[in-house]
């Protein structure tokens, strides 16, 4: 039984850190893209691309909707497609485009874009505004879908722990049905018979809790230490905070109430039979 | 003048059957009053366990009215037999001592169901282990006891309580006659104590070392009055030569 109930425990565990983390990781994400525009400057000619930059930087940096501005540095645009073009001479070749970098007060809605748009229009007919949640709403789709995916499989794992504190609490009851009747005869009223099996699943409830919090809790570290070591601001933006693993905490509390729970109406149930 | 006898138990018409059979207990009624010694003799299979059960309040009856303390325990909350039970004390024929436990655990459990202290327990215990003269065995297992010893636990068991109304069946069955004579006075001195007492056997020999006693009789599930221990008030079994 309490081995049971750590195996459970500890699935749940890492199921919830996984949650947990992909919560945090969506909410991040969010929070960092919602109010984020990227103007690309897509001109072949570094002098007109130049003075486009220019021209742009100064409408958007009076614009009341802008919040934050930064003109990303030609060296860290080429640095950025280095691993699709290459490095070197070849790539002074390349027209790559001029980056600015946004972040306006509020979220970056189509009104806001479109105004924006028109108002480079003129001085920058080659400016083109992307909102950088665009680009990853799918990724924040499959997010959520993991995230909805790991609280259905702790809700299935409580619902199989609750199933084998059931089958573990009958078969209890059928090697003690003497004792049971015994004390029933004795006088014995339900609650008292319930409190003694209630008592023994508590302690095989709290060892097997404990145990496993302790092997979730170990995998749940050793997981999200790998996943820091990919060193992807989107990654570390999963990462668990006090409140998380005070949750994660709290799970052997709910597998003890699942498992006394059960127990007791399971004993009750049975005690019923009799008279 | 004596004080009227107080009814404790009263059947009427009752019967019982288990599933589809045929009943094995068919239009019983008695009376039992308090501080009497009743014997319940009949032939195995006569229904005498079953009437126990009845008067133990481990069954239903599958028809007729039971009252027990003053109350139709028949339709009486399920909820409220327990309060009953604890004012009857049971020895089972097959003692049904619990294995795991030792000798004063056994004999401490109904204080326990009772909500007893366990600072209180101790010493009603040890006065009752040394009552059946099994003070020595207090730490042993059930297992490990012999059959008289065992019947003993179950008779202390049964009696620390101090109850209204002791039912045993068959106490005697397992032991020798020594044996069953001495828990015979064991049940003699309960009853003397105010104790209704209420003792199943075919041994119809024990019968007549309790000359105070009364008689019922099942056959086939019917029960005979040949002492006239049912009437209103019942008459007392006449005495009979005694080996006291």
């Amino acid at each position: 039984m309490p081995w049971v109930i750590a195996i459970m425990v500890a699935l749940t565990v890492v199921a919830a850190g996984g949650g947990l983390a992909l919560d945090n990781l969506a909410d991040r994400a969010r929070g960092d893209l919602a109010g984020g525009v990227t103007v690309q400057i897509v001109e072949a000619d570094p002098a007109d691309r130049s003075e486009q930059t220019r021209a742009a930087a100064e409408i958007l940096g009076g614009d009341g909707a802008v919040a934050k501005m930064r003109i990303v540095p030609q060296s860290e645009v080429a640095a950025l497609v280095e691993p699709w073009l290459g490095g070197g001479a070849e790539m002074e070749a390349v027209p790559l485009p001029a980056l600015i970098d946004l972040t306006l007060t509020g979220d970056a809605d189509p009104a806001t874009l479109g105004r924006l748009r028109d108002r480079l229009a003129e001085a920058a007919p080659d400016a083109r505004l992307d909102a950088q949640s665009d680009w990853l709403a799918p990724v924040l789709s499959a997010v959520s879908a993991l995230r909805w995916m790991a609280w259905g499989l702790i809700a299935l794992l409580a619902a199989t722990s609750a199933a084998a504190v059931w089958l573990a609490a009958r078969n209890a009851l059928g090697a003690n049905r003497d004792t049971i009747e015994i004390v029933h005869l004795l006088g014995g009223n339900d609650d008292q018979i319930a409190c003694i099996f209630q008592r023994s699943i508590l302690l095989d409830a709290a060892a097997g809790g404990a145990l496993g919090l302790l092997a979730g809790g170990a995998a749940v570290l050793v997981l999200g230490a790998q996943f820091a070591l990919l060193d992807s601001g989107l990654v570390q933006g999963g990462g668990l905070g006090s409140g998380d693993w005070i949750i994660l905490g709290s799970i052997p509390l709910f597998a003890l109430v699942i498992a006394v729970y059960t127990a007791r109406m399971t004993v009750l149930a049975s005690l019923k039979k009799m008279l | 003048m004596n004080a009227p006898e107080t009814e404790i138990v009263q059947f009427d018409n009752v019967g019982l059957r288990y599933g589809t059979d045929r009943e094995v207990l068919s239009n019983v009624s008695f009376t039992l009053f308090s501080g009497r010694f009743y014997f319940l003799t009949g032939a195995s299979g006569a229904g005498k366990t079953s009437l126990l059960k009845l008067l133990y309040l481990a069954q239903r009856p599958s028809r007729g009215a039971i009252r027990m303390f003053g109350s139709d325990v028949i339709t009486l909350p399920r909820e409220r037999l327990p309060a009953y039970r604890r004012r009857m004390g049971v020895v089972f024929q097959d003692f049904r001592l619990v294995e795991h436990m030792s000798t004063f655990e056994n004999v401490a459990l109904p204080l326990r169901v009772a909500g007893v202290r366990e600072a209180d327990l101790d010493g009603p215990v040890r006065d009752m282990l040394d009552w059946v003269g099994l003070s020595h065995r207090a730490d042993a297992r059930p297992a490990t006891l012999s059959g008289g010893e065992q019947q003993r636990v179950a008779i202390a068991r049964a009696v620390i309580g101090r109850p209204d109304m002791l039912v045993a069946d068959e106490p005697t069955g397992n032991v020798d006659p020594e044996m069953a004579l001495k828990l015979l006075r064991l049940f003699e001195a309960l009853n003397r104590l105010g104790t209704t007492v209420v003792v199943a056997t075919h041994d119809v020999h024990l019968l007549r070392k309790v000359p105070e006693s009364l008689i019922m009789r099942l056959d086939k599930g019917t029960l005979a009055d040949p002492t006239g221990a049912l009437r209103y008030p019942p008459r007392r079994v006449a005495a009979g030569p005694t080996d006291r």
